[in-house]
Order: C-alpha cells, then sequence, then structure tokens
C-alpha cells in the first residue's frame, strides 16, 4: 500500500555513489623508486652522496666551499635553486665540478632531478658528491633522492627552537650540524638548549658544532666525511 | 608549500587505478595521511580542489584518515602513540626520546568511489 519513498531514494543514492576501488599506493613510491636507483648507482661507483639540507642563509654553501677545498679533484657537488646559478659558480671558484638544478620554483629537489644532473657527471672520476638542497626545512624532508648521508644544517642565528619548529626535517637527518660557532655568543644562541632539542625530536642523530666561516671545528666535520668515504 | 604537486600526483594515481577498472567518473578519493608525512592537510584540500578540474575526479570530494605519530622504545620493547605537536616522541613508560618510527608518514591513496 503505502511505498517506502525514503529506502528507494537511498538506494538511488547508493547506486550514485559508485563502488569502492582498493588502491593502497603510496604518493612518494614514484620517488622512492628512483631514489633506490640512484642508491644503487652511486654504490656500484663507490661514490659518497651526502644531501645537505638547511634553511636559507645557515651557510650550506659556504660549508660546502670549504670542504670541497678540503677533498680537491675528488669532489662534485649538484645545487638546488629555485632560480640563479650564483651558488654553482662559488661553488666553482674550489675547483670542484658544479652542477646547478634550477628548479624553477619547486621547493625541493626529486630523485628524478638528481639522475638528470648525474648524467653530467662521471662518477668514475669522484668519490665524493655533496648535493645541496633547496634552501627550506620543510618540503626536501620528504624526498629521499638516493643519498647515504643526510646532514641537517641549524645555524646558531636561526635559534634553539628550529628543531622543534621542524620536526619532520630533524627526525630525518643522520647529522645535525650546528654552523656559525662563532656567533653563539653575540646572538645570544642557547647551546645547551638546541642540543636537547635535537636530542628530543633525534636522539640518534650526530651533532656536529662548527664554523664554516672560521674553520673551528670542521677537523671533525672532515674527519667524519674521511670515516664514511673509506666505507664507501 | 608543494602540495599542488603532490595533488597532481594523487589525481595521477586515482585516474590510472580508475582507468583500470573502467570507470567514467571518481566521485571519492580517500587518502591516509601519517602525522610526520610533511604534508600540511589544509593547503592539500585546497590545492585538490584546483588540481581536479579537467580530470575524471573534476567531482570528487577527498577524505583524509589521519594517522597519528606512533614510536617504539627500545628498552621497554612497546609501542606508543605520540600526542605531540612537535613530533616528540616520548616513551611513557620510561621518559627517554624514542627515534624509531612505526606510523607516521604514510601518504597513501588508500581507495576510490567511482561510477
Amino acid at each position: 500500500m503505502t511505498r517506502d519513498i525514503g529506502l528507494t531514494v537511498l538506494s538511488d543514492l547508493g547506486e550514485e555513489r559508485g563502488r569502492i576501488v582498493r588502491v593502497e599506493k603510496g604518493v612518494m613510491e614514484f620517488n622512492q623508486a628512483l631514489a633506490e636507483e640512484n642508491r644503487a648507482r652511486f654504490a656500484a661507483a663507490g661514490v659518497l652522496v651526502i644531501n645537505v639540507l638547511s634553511s636559507p642563509g645557515s651557510g650550506k654553501t659556504t660549508l660546502l666551499a670549504r670542504t670541497l677545498q678540503e677533498f680537491p679533484a675528488r669532489a662534485a657537488v649538484i645545487v638546488g635553486d629555485l632560480a640563479t646559478d650564483n651558488d654553482a659558480e662559488r661553488l666553482r671558484v674550489s675547483g670542484a665540478v658544479a652542477v646547478q638544478i634550477q628548479t624553477g620554483g619547486v621547493c625541493h629537489l626529486e630523485a628524478a632531478m638528481i639522475a638528470q644532473a648525474v648524467a653530467r657527471l662521471n662518477l668514475d672520476t669522484i668519490e665524493l658528491l655533496i648535493i645541496e638542497n633547496v634552501g627550506n626545512l620543510v618540503c626536501p624532508a620528504a624526498y629521499d633522492l638516493g643519498e647515504r648521508l643526510r646532514v641537517v644544517l641549524l645555524s646558531t642565528t636561526e635559534g634553539e627552537d628550529k628543531p622543534l619548529k621542524y620536526p619532520q626535517m630533524f627526525k630525518t637527518a643522520d647529522l645535525v650540524v650546528i654552523n656559525k660557532a662563532d656567533l653563539t655568543e653575540a646572538v645570544e644562541f642557547k647551546r645547551e638548549q638546541a642540543l636537547a632539542n635535537i636530542r628530543l625530536v633525534n636522539p640518534q642523530a650526530q651533532v656536529l658544532e662548527l664554523s664554516a666561516r672560521t674553520g673551528q671545528g670542521m677537523s671533525a666535520w672532515y674527519e667524519l666525511l674521511q670515516t664514511h668515504l673509506e666505507d664507501s | 608549500m608543494h602540495e599542488v604537486g603532490l595533488a597532481r600526483q594523487v589525481l595521477d594515481i586515482a585516474e590510472s587505478a580508475a582507468k583500470e577498472q573502467g570507470a567514467k567518473a571518481i566521485t571519492k578519493v580517500g587518502l591516509r595521511l601519517g602525522a610526520m608525512a610533511g604534508v600540511v592537510p589544509d593547503a592539500l584540500s585546497f590545492a585538490f580542489e584546483v588540481a581536479r578540474h579537467g580530470t575524471m575526479a573534476e567531482q570528487a570530494v577527498l577524505e583524509v584518515e589521519y594517522l597519528p605519530l606512533v614510536c617504539y622504545c627500545e628498552s621497554c620493547q612497546a609501542a606508543f602513540e605520540v600526542d605531540d605537536r612537535f613530533g616528540i616522541a616520548l616513551c611513557p613508560s620510561c621518559g627517554e626520546p624514542s627515534a624509531e618510527i612505526r606510523q607516521g608518514m604514510e601518504f597513501t591513496v588508500s581507495y576510490l568511489e567511482v561510477t
């Protein structure tokens, strides 16, 4: 007698709503697969690859320029920037091969960009490849490039709370470098607090304190690189 | 801020899965997103709204299941959920920080609803 309009409407909606398709595919899988390809290629060539990350102005290029002088003729660098090749120019002065990736506004480097840049390098002639990522403490954290060592730079001028503000980035670091150690007192950088914050976010990360500008603490950094080079 | 690029990747995955199924349109995209995936949910939603135009997901809604950070304490041999916006993972039993992430890095297209 009475039609159950409610039910009819519901079942119509059910058809419109369609069917469920299971996907279960990681959005980062594509990058991850390319990163593994890069890593295998670097391992086969015996090249130690380091991904250096930080916010803009924390001293990545100064650290790298010094490092390249210490390992002349055996090192190359890939520099990621939104625009300009100023950083690559600064690094070429040291005699190292520098390949610039202009990301054209993209906020991070991806494994595919590294594969393209590496095509312009002769891996047989180098043993150390340093990747200077785009200055940004957020986006590059999610992109594995195929590196062996992930180094996150924190400078004393940025303040001791950076590890707490950017936990994704600091959690993925193998090594945290506190740069501009020569300015610790001048900028009232709370060193103990910074070390505690790093440990809170990433208790396994190694920490080095140095000044790439004055050279203070740089020998520990070179020794660490040397140890990893011998393992490559 | 690379959520526009991420939204496009989500849509690429969704469209190829939908085509494989011979679907006409995508009406919903279900994601699983970990707390430490480095993706800003609001920015992703906004980017999705923009990026879906002209795709099979033109009318699709985005449904996001959030997964909290879960870490593991070596000494207590126990996993624990982390409810800290900084992602500071202190073991509730011994108070030591943990670096072993068991959950929270996910960024997965989980399912689609298609017609």
